[in-house]
This record gives structure tokens, C-alpha cells and sequence, in this order.
């Protein structure tokens, strides 16, 4: 059943490339701004490096929240959903996949070649994707909890922003934590169990709160 | 059996209905009629278990439907105004789409059949966003064919449809309610059903 969602979602998402290519554009052009507005000081853009593009990343992955759920709600499927006689916690996870398979994974492939920008040593290119890999799909998995809350409101992706932020913090600061770990020259394992953790923690959560949530915004 | 009792409906100040009981069992129609606004999608809502009621409870064969929940889910169809028609997915992958979610996955001959059968035959291939509202509406409809829930709850499901659909429905529900199936549905057109028992409820 998961798979049907996953499926539909990326045909979708194939039939309006432009709505994917509008994440990744945003994604491209604000790393790649940086280096321009700051100047070519190598010493400074290695340190600032993966700051820059898990925020980046991160405002790149909210920027889609709000169309998680919309055109769903809009055309009658998510009632469809709720009244499905499988799980909605499973439909929910087939939708959190695929918004990470459509805006998450370009991320992830794209952040070694814009690392290249910042004079990122291959080491530390390599830290900066895998701990994108690990960290893009709490990002979707907590953004669908705050995408479904804020539901049929008018100015809802403001609010969803103010909602999941605080909740992307953690994530912001171990992703780019194991990158200046791994330039300093110490292990990083520690911030990528900890990224484990958090991907862990919102598998189980988030498609249980998230689908609670929908109950809510449709009740 | 479908079982009312002393539902009460209230959206923001207004009270829709309240008091409201009824019965519908097997093999029985009941059309729900009324004004505009008068709370009919409201009460649909209420009998799929989308929304609560703020009084009273809906029970299925005895059990209170919200203790039911997914057994309930299974036996029971729902067909909002709205549809769920995707744009840009085709007539066919909009059907096996919704009937999978509906939990009962059928394969590309299939779902092509029952559009054939519904009258969109040779329009399987087109993207739902160049039919007309009509052939949209039976696309949606096409699911019906398909389903082998008993209890369908149907919102306006003739809106936009010819003379000629508007039939075709009606064959299609006599057919289920003769399997012993039960039919909520609200409407603004009048349609004769000789062969089963029909209720008529008139929200006011």
C-alpha cells in the first residue's frame, strides 16, 4: 500500500517537474550565493561551509511542506485517505518518502558538487552528504507532522514554519556538527548516531502524530 | 443495518440538525434532501465517521462505528462532492489509484473495463485535466463497479452527468442494493428507483 502512495507521488511529481526543480533551484542558488557575497577567502567558506548549506537544505525542504498535504485536501484524496481501511500512519509514511525521495534525495546528491565551492577537503564532502542522508528525512518526517497541522488555514505556511523550526534545530546543529568535527580533524561518529537517533525516533513518531494531526485539521 | 440515533449537527452558531434517527438495512435506498446549507454533505460526513457528531450516536449492525474503525472502513464507500481526481494522472491511473486506497487493487484490464462499462471507453489514456466535469464525475463513479463494499454513501453523485449516465448510476445502484447492499445519497435530481424499498429524509 505504501508503495501505491510512493508511486502516485512520484508520477505526480514527474508530470510537475517544475514544483521539484523549484526546491532544488533554491537549494543551488542560495549555497551558491554565499561564496560570492562573502568573497574567496578559502579559510573563511571552509568554515562556514556546512552551515550554509544545511540551512540551505533546510529552508529548501520547508519550502514544500505546504504542498504535502494541499492538493490532496484540495481534490478530496486525503478524505479518501481517512477513510481508507488501511493505516493512515502507513499512507502517511508512503507520503513522507516520497516528499524525501522528491526534495530530500536531489539535495543529498547535489551538496558534494556545491561543497566543492566552499574548498571543502574530499573527507569532509563526504560527512557533509551522508550526514544530509541521514538528516533529509527527519526534516520530511518531522515537516509532515507541521504540514498536516496546519492544514486548510489560510497563512499556514507561516505558522509551519514557526512550528517546525524549533523541532529542526537538533538536526541543523549535529549535521553540521559532524562536518566541522571531521575539518577539525576528530570523529564524528558520535553526531551521526545521533542524526541515527533522530531519524529513529521520528520513523516511529511522526507518521502516528502526523496522521493524528490530519484527523484533527479533517474532523 | 445502518443505525442513527439522535444525531446533532452544530457549525459554529447554527444548529444544522438535531434529533435526527433513522434506519436504513439491507437492500434499502435513502436519499437525503433539503436546501442548500441545510447540513446534507454534514450529515454524510457524520455517517462515514470523517467527522463526530456533537450528539448522538451512528452504530452498524449494532456496534457504534466508532469502535468499529477499520471494519467499519471496510464495508462502507465514500463519494465526496469533490471526487479525488488528480489532474494530472490518467482516467486509469485514477481509478486503480482510488480503488487501491479503498483497498482493493485491481490491474490495468480491470480498471480499463470499468471505464469502458461507465462510458469512457477509448478515454482511458487521457489525463483526468481534459475531461469535461461529467467525464470526471465518472471516472470517480467507475469505482463503484468495482468496490464490493455494501454501504455506499454517495454525496450529489449524478451533479454534471447526462441523461444517459444519470441511468447507468441507477442500474449501477439497483445492482448493489438487489446484492443486498445499502445507498445514502443526497441529490437535487429526482430518480426513480420501483424496485427497493426508498426512504426519503428532507433536512429543513
Amino acid at each position: 500500500m505504501i508503495w501505491w502512495i510512493i508511486k502516485r507521488d512520484l508520477l505526480l511529481a514527474m508530470r510537475r517537474r517544475s514544483d521539484v526543480l523549484t526546491t532544488l533551484f533554491f537549494f543551488v542558488i542560495v549555497v551558491s550565493l554565499f561564496p560570492l557575497g562573502v568573497g574567496p577567502e578559502a579559510s573563511i567558506l571552509r568554515i562556514m561551509a556546512s552551515g550554509v548549506v544545511w540551512v540551505a537544505a533546510l529552508l529548501a525542504s520547508m519550502l514544500s511542506l505546504g504542498r504535502m498535504f494541499s492538493s490532496d485536501y484540495a481534490d478530496g484524496t486525503l478524505e479518501q485517505m481517512l477513510l481508507s481501511p488501511v493505516s493512515l500512519s502507513a499512507l502517511v509514511m508512503g507520503k513522507a518518502i516520497s516528499h524525501w525521495l522528491v526534495t530530500g534525495v536531489p539535495l543529498v546528491l547535489m551538496a558534494p558538487v556545491l561543497g566543492i565551492q566552499y574548498d571543502l577537503p574530499v573527507e569532509a564532502l563526504i560527512v557533509l552528504t551522508l550526514s544530509l542522508l541521514l538528516g533529509t528525512p527527519v526534516l520530511s518526517l518531522i515537516g509532515a507532522i507541521g504540514a498536516a497541522l496546519t492544514l486548510g488555514l489560510r497563512g499556514g505556511g507561516v505558522l509551519v514554519s514557526i512550528l517546525v523550526l524549533p523541532l529542526y534545530i537538533p538536526v541543523l546543529i549535529f549535521g553540521t556538527g559532524a562536518v566541522e568535527a571531521s575539518t577539525a580533524g576528530m570523529g564524528f561518529g558520535a553526531h551521526f548516531s545521533i542524526l541515527g537517533a533522530f531519524l529513529l525516533v521520528s520513523i516511529v513518531f511522526s507518521p502516528w502524530a502526523t496522521a493524528a494531526s490530519l484527523r484533527i485539521s479533517m474532523g | 443495518m445502518l443505525t442513527a440515533r439522535n444525531l446533532e449537527c452544530i457549525r459554529g452558531e447554527h444548529r444544522l440538525f438535531s434529533n435526527l434517527s433513522f434506519s436504513v438495512n439491507p437492500g434499502e435506498l435513502m436519499f437525503v434532501g433539503g436546501p442548500n446549507g441545510s447540513g446534507k454533505t454534514s450529515l454524510l460526513r457524520l455517517l462515514c465517521g470523517l467527522s463526530l457528531p456533537d450528539d448522538g450516536e451512528i452504530y452498524w449492525n449494532g456496534t457504534d462505528i466508532r469502535k468499529l474503525g477499520v471494519d467499519y472502513r471496510d464495508v462502507m464507500t465514500y463519494l465526496g462532492h469533490l471526487g479525488g481526481i488528480k489532474d494530472d494522472l490518467t482516467a486509469i491511473e485514477n481509478l486503480r489509484i482510488s480503488c487501491a486506497l479503498a483497498g482493493c487493487e485491481i490491474d490495468e484490464d480491470q480498471a480499463a473495463d470499468a471505464l469502458g462499462q461507465i462510458g469512457l471507453a477509448g478515454r482511458e489514456m487521457l489525463p483526468a485535466r481534459v475531461l469535461s466535469q461529467g467525464q470526471r464525475r465518472r471516472v470517480a463513479l467507475a469505482r463503484l463497479l468495482v468496490t464490493r463494499t455494501k454501504l455506499w454513501i454517495l454525496d450529489e453523485p449524478l451533479t454534471a452527468l447526462d441523461v444517459a449516465a444519470v441511468e447507468l448510476i441507477k442500474g449501477i445502484l439497483e445492482h448493489n442494493l438487489a446484492k443486498g447492499g445499502m445507498v445514502i445519497m443526497t441529490t437535487h435530481q429526482e430518480l426513480v428507483m420501483s424496485t427497493v424499498t426508498v426512504h426519503h429524509l428532507v433536512l429543513s
